[in-house]
Parts: C-alpha cells; structure tokens; sequence
C-alpha cells in the first residue's frame, strides 16, 4: 500500500485530467520548468509541453484574465496562485469577469483558480491567508476547501470538469503532513458535499480545511470525558451542503462552528444565520464560534500560535457546551 | 502624430475592394444614427433606464478594424465600438432590446446598454472596469496560438483604460506570448472629465507599446481608411504568427462621457476642430470625389438605415421585460444546491 499525500493527490489530479482532456492546461508563476513553489505542478512540463504548462510574468490578474479568455474558447484552465494572498491581485478578473459571464450573457467560465492558503507555517501576513470569504461572497463562483488527500484530487477534478469558475484552495499546512491510500479509479469529489468525519451524539463540530484535524484531535481528547463529538467537513463553501448541516444538528442538538479564517464576515456567521433560521428549535444551547481573531495573520510563531485556533480552543468550549 | 497636426482629407494608403469601401459608409452611418436614436431620442423619452454611451465622432474605429475581421476571429469591444456589434452580426433589434432592458436584449435585461456578448458572433461582453479585456484577450490570443489556429483577436478599450494594471498586464504578457491579438485604443482624449494629460505623461498611448517590445503604431481615427490599412496589416501579422501591434486611434469624444454629461469641461473650439474632421462627412466627401456613390446615393442609404432602425425599434418595443424571477436565472450552469 502506498500512501498518496495531498500535494501529491492535487498534481495526480490535474495530471489526470490533463491526459484525458487536451482543452485542460496549468498557467501561473513557475508553474513550468520549477515545478510551482510548492511543487504541485512538478514533471507537468517534461510530460504535457510549455503550452499546457506555462510559465507567466508575476501578473495575478493577467493570469486569470488569460484563463477566462482561453474558457471562453472552450479551454480549461487551470490556474495558480503561487500563494492565496495573491488572488487579491486578481480579484477584479475572477468577482467582475469570470463569475458574471453566465449571467449577463449565457457564457460559461469554466477556470479553476488554485492556490495555498492557510497558515500554520510561519508565512507572515502575506503566505498565510484564508481568503475565502471574499468569493463565497460572489455568486457565480465556487468556492471549494479540500481538507484530506482523496478530497483533493477528488475536488480538483470536479472543479476542472465543472462549467462554472471554481476557486480551490488548498491547505499548505495539509500538503505533506496528510496522505492515505487513495483508489486507483477516476473518482471525483462532488462540489457542494460535505462529509462526516467523525459520527457523535453530543455536539457537532462543523468545519473546513485544516480544522477539520484540529476538531478530530479535540474530539479524541474529550472522549475520554465522554462527550461525543461530531465532526463534518464542509469541503465546499459555495454552494455548501446545507442538508448535512442541518441534519447533524438536529441530531446533536449543539454546534461549534470552527474555522481558520477570521470571525467577521467568516462562513461561521453564516452557518449560524442558517441554524437559526431552520433549525432554531432544536437547538439546546448557543451556537458557538471558534475563528481566529480578527488580525492579520503575524509571523512571530507565539504570535501565530494565538492566532490559530487550537484544540484546546474546541476542548474548552466543548466542555462549556457540553455542561449547558 | 499629434492629434492637432491631423489633416482633415489625408490621401489614402491603400484601398479596400468596393464592396468595403461601401459596407464601411453603411456601419458608420449606421452606428451614427443608431446611437443617436438610443442617446436623443429613446433615452430622453425615458425608454432606456441607466446609462448610455456613445461613440459619436469615433465610428471609423470599430467600423473600420472590424470591417475585414473573419467569423471566426473574436472581437473585445469597449463601450463606444457600436460598429463592432453591428459589423459582428447583432442584429438591430437585439441591441435596441438590450438598452431597453427587454428579455429579447443580448443579456435578457441582466446587463445593459453596451455590455453584450455572443460567443456565436465572436464578441466578447465589455465589463466596467476599464482595461480587464486586455488580458482576456490575450488568454484568447493565446488559446489559438496553443491549438495552432491562424485566428485573430481584437481588442478595444479608450485612452483611459491604459492607466489601468490589468491593461499593462494583458499587454506585457500578450507581447512574452506572442499572442495573435491586435490591440486597439480609441484615443478621445478624455476619461469622463479627465483629459489625456492628466491620464498620462507619455505624448501618445502608442508609445507604451515600445515599453512591452510590442510595436505602436498611430493613426488617424477619424479616417477609415487609415484605421482599416493598419488593422488589417496588424491582423495579418497576427495570423502568421508576428504576435501583438498596438494601434492608437486618435479621436475625439464629440459628447460627453455618457447621455447626462453635458462636457462642459470640454473647451469648445476641440469641438469645433474635431467637427470638420468628422469621419463619417469626410467619408463622404472622399468617396463621392472617387465616384463611389453620389449624393442621392448617400440619402438612398440614410433613408434605408432610418427605416431599420425604425423597424427595430418598433419590434424591441414590444418586446416583453424579463420575469421578476429570472433574477435567480442563470447564476450557475446547474442550480448549486443552496445560494
């Protein structure tokens, strides 16, 4: 059994869609000849040619700006942000062309916009980022946050299939420190699913990205105290699965909402907002949010450390929620 | 070229077949009085909500880049290149049914005035912020050049959308790529209020290409033929792989920027100059000087274009608004599965 690590399943992903698809290619900041900065485009260049695998000058709007025009001539791009926090530079091309083509005059966008994000590896305010909320305010995107190795092949190829432009971002902290045994068929990870990772009966933590290990941790912790935690990925924000949401809370009756990204404006207000709104009478305590705080992402590793949410974070508040 | 040495009857370069020559009087004739009835006549009776612009004095441009374009190239045009849509094949009734904001219109009343697409007709939708269509097309561009294809892709945008990053990006990498696009400003020497110097602190938008080892070529803009000889030298440098050409079309905006801007920051004797050099008159006089068409001819084709566009518009105005609820209408491919 060899074991596939995230990084590893993204480029397996794309490869794979790239063999079989000859409209499917990859531009970006050394992506070529490098092999991309954390080297999820490796050996693409030798394999496919500098014309499915191009090198760009450092213009993060000119990059997504090709890739919607090379979509709008029936191509699949697939393009990179060295690092999510650079998306910024894009934003105009991906919220104002790509994700209102469709609707203002029927013409499908069908990109993929792909970066790191996330921190948890000392990258400072600038290669650490969640940038996600900025496009799951968007409609006409989608939005999708790969926490496990299967996911993010599983995604990468549903987000290069998909007709509409789909952001991925994928976790650096993830890239080699999670790998499993992946099937050997063409599967794909439907967007707009989210998966349980963790059946429990007391509270649901529901979650995304790396969190989703942070709450698995945590709920090893507290069930040695007997509260029973369960945990759901979202793995798509937009559009996200509302069905399993609302389902684990009407079974546990108490959530966390746990997430990297900062707290206002974060997908946790919104899910909460949706609790509320249908599935208020099954609920036997507040909804409760972990987030980081709301501060840029610092360098300094006690600083970062405050930053991220921890397990002690979910211990906590699980306890106080458990004994409301 | 500055645009205050610009000759009002230049001799021309070179001559399209007559057919051209002909359809080229008929699209500027046309885009004239088309955009006049939107901007003084159906704007001002409150039938179109929102803005309009127009590229009233600048018809050479659009009319005159596009007129030679192939189906199969593709068209990015700004929002006062009217004669592109038209020389593209969007009809009269869809346009006029898209400034009205009826479901008939090229974006079924999601977006209006110049924002329209067709993928079929090659022509890619405008959006607001200047300068974005840059580098789509040079993505464009560059999906031909990937497949081997000898098409080619035209870009619009006016003097103000070169201030933008975008515009600078979508240049510099269409020049790195060598991508078949031609890239064409409409140089009017005002972005609403703002005047070219203020803008810019380069005498011409041409001279930037120089900067992206892009060649930058000027003409005049309001002679047709000289747009039409350099759009078509560019194009066939596009397809036979000769990569980018910038050409600055020197104009003048002869309204303001939009319907309810009256230009009075506009001194009026740029008016009165550009006037005389109106492209579509000196068209004319060109024309029936080499016995193209006479006098009557030319009223000829006032009277049918008046009558198309009088048939348009009475078919767009009965034409139905969009339901309320296709507000929730193509968002998406596939409905997600919440919004």
């Amino acid at each position: 059994m060899s074991l596939t690590t995230y990084v590893e399943a993204i480029r397996q992903g794309i490869w794979e869609e790239m063999e079989k698809d000859d409209r499917v290619f990859v531009l970006g900041e050394d992506v070529g000849i490098y092999g991309g900065a954390f080297k999820v485009t490796a050996g693409m260049l030798e394999r496919f040619g500098e014309w499915r695998v191009i090198d760009t000058p450092i213009s993060e709007s000119g990059i997504v700006g090709a890739a919607i025009g090379a979509a709008l001539m029936g191509m699949r791009p697939v393009a990179e942000m060295q690092f999510a926090d650079f998306i910024s530079c894009a934003f105009d091309q991906i919220t104002n062309f790509a994700a209102k083509c469709r609707y203002r005059w029927g013409a499908g966008v069908p990109i993929v916009v792909r970066g790191p994000s996330g921190g948890g590896v000392h990258g400072g305010p600038f290669h650490s980022q969640n940038p996600e909320m900025y496009f799951v305010h968007t409609p006409g995107l989608k939005v999708v946050c790969p926490s496990t190795a299967y996911d993010a092949k599983g995604l990468i190829k549903s987000a290069i299939r998909d007709p509409d432009p789909v952001i991925y971002f994928e976790h650096k902290f993830l890239y080699r420190r999670v790998k499993e045994d992946l099937p050997s068929d063409d599967f794909v990870v439907p967007i707009g699913k989210a998966a349980i990772r963790r059946n429990g009966s007391d509270i649901s933590v529901i979650t995304y990205g790396a969190m989703v290990y942070i709450a698995l941790d945590a709920a090893k912790e507290l069930e040695k105290e007997g509260i029973d935690l369960e945990v759901l990925d979202l793995r798509s924000l937009l559009p996200f699965d509302k069905e399993a949401v609302l389902e684990s809370v009407k079974k546990t009756n108490k959530v966390i909402l746990l997430h990297e990204d900062t707290q206002i404006g974060g997908f946790a207000g919104e899910l909460a907002a949706i609790i509320s709104e249908e599935a208020f009478e099954y609920l036997d305590g507040p909804i409760r949010r972990i987030t980081a705080p709301n501060t840029p992402v610092p360098y300094s590793p006690p600083l970062e450390e405050f930053f991220l949410p921890k397990i002690s974070d979910v211990v906590r508040v699980a306890r106080e929620l458990y004994a409301y | 070229m500055k645009s205050n040495t610009l000759t009002r009857d230049a001799a021309p370069v070179s001559l399209p077949p007559e057919k051209t020559v002909l359809d080229m009087l008929y699209y500027m004739k046309l885009t004239r009085e088309l955009e006049s009835r939107i901007e003084r006549k159906l704007y001002r009776q409150g039938k179109i909500v929102g803005g309009v612009y127009v590229g009233r004095g600048q018809e050479a441009i659009a009319v005159g880049s596009c007129i030679d374009t192939r189906p199969d190239d593709i068209v990015c045009p700004s929002h006062r290149d009217m004669g592109a849509y038209l020389i593209r094949g969007m009809s009269l009734r869809t346009i006029l049914a898209q400034y009205m904001a009826r479901k008939t219109g090229a974006t079924r009343g999601k977006d209006g005035n110049m924002h329209m697409g067709d993928l079929s007709k090659g022509l890619i939708a405008f959006v607001s912020m200047l300068g974005d269509n840059v580098p789509v097309a040079t993505g464009i561009g560059l999906s031909f050049k990937m497949r081997g294809q000898d098409r080619a892709a035209l870009c619009f945008f006016g003097d103000g959308a070169t201030s933008r990053g975008d515009w600078h990006e979508g240049i510099n990498m269409a020049s790195v790529f060598k991508v078949p696009v031609v890239f064409i400003c409409n140089n009017n020497q005002y972005a609403y209020s703002t005047p070219l110097e203020r803008q810019m602190a380069v005498e011409n938008v041409a001279d930037r290409a120089e900067a992206y080892g892009m060649p930058g070529e000027i003409v005049d803009g309001n002679d047709i033929l000289a747009v039409w000889d350099a759009a078509t030298r560019a194009i066939r440098r596009a397809r036979s792989g000769g990569g980018p050409t910038l050409i600055e079309c020197k104009t003048f905006r002869m309204t303001g920027h939009s319907a309810h801007d009256d230009a009075g920051y506009v001194p009026p004797e740029l008016f009165e100059f550009w006037e005389e050099r109106d492209p579509i008159s000196r068209f004319e006089r060109f024309l029936t000087q080499r016995g193209f068409i006479d006098k009557s001819g030319i009223g000829e084709l006032q009277q049918r274009i008046n009558h198309e566009i009088d048939e348009a518009i009475q078919i767009a105005e009965k034409d139905p608004f969009p339901e309320p609820e296709d507000c929730l209408k193509d968002v998406y491919f596939e409905s997600p599965t919440e919004q």
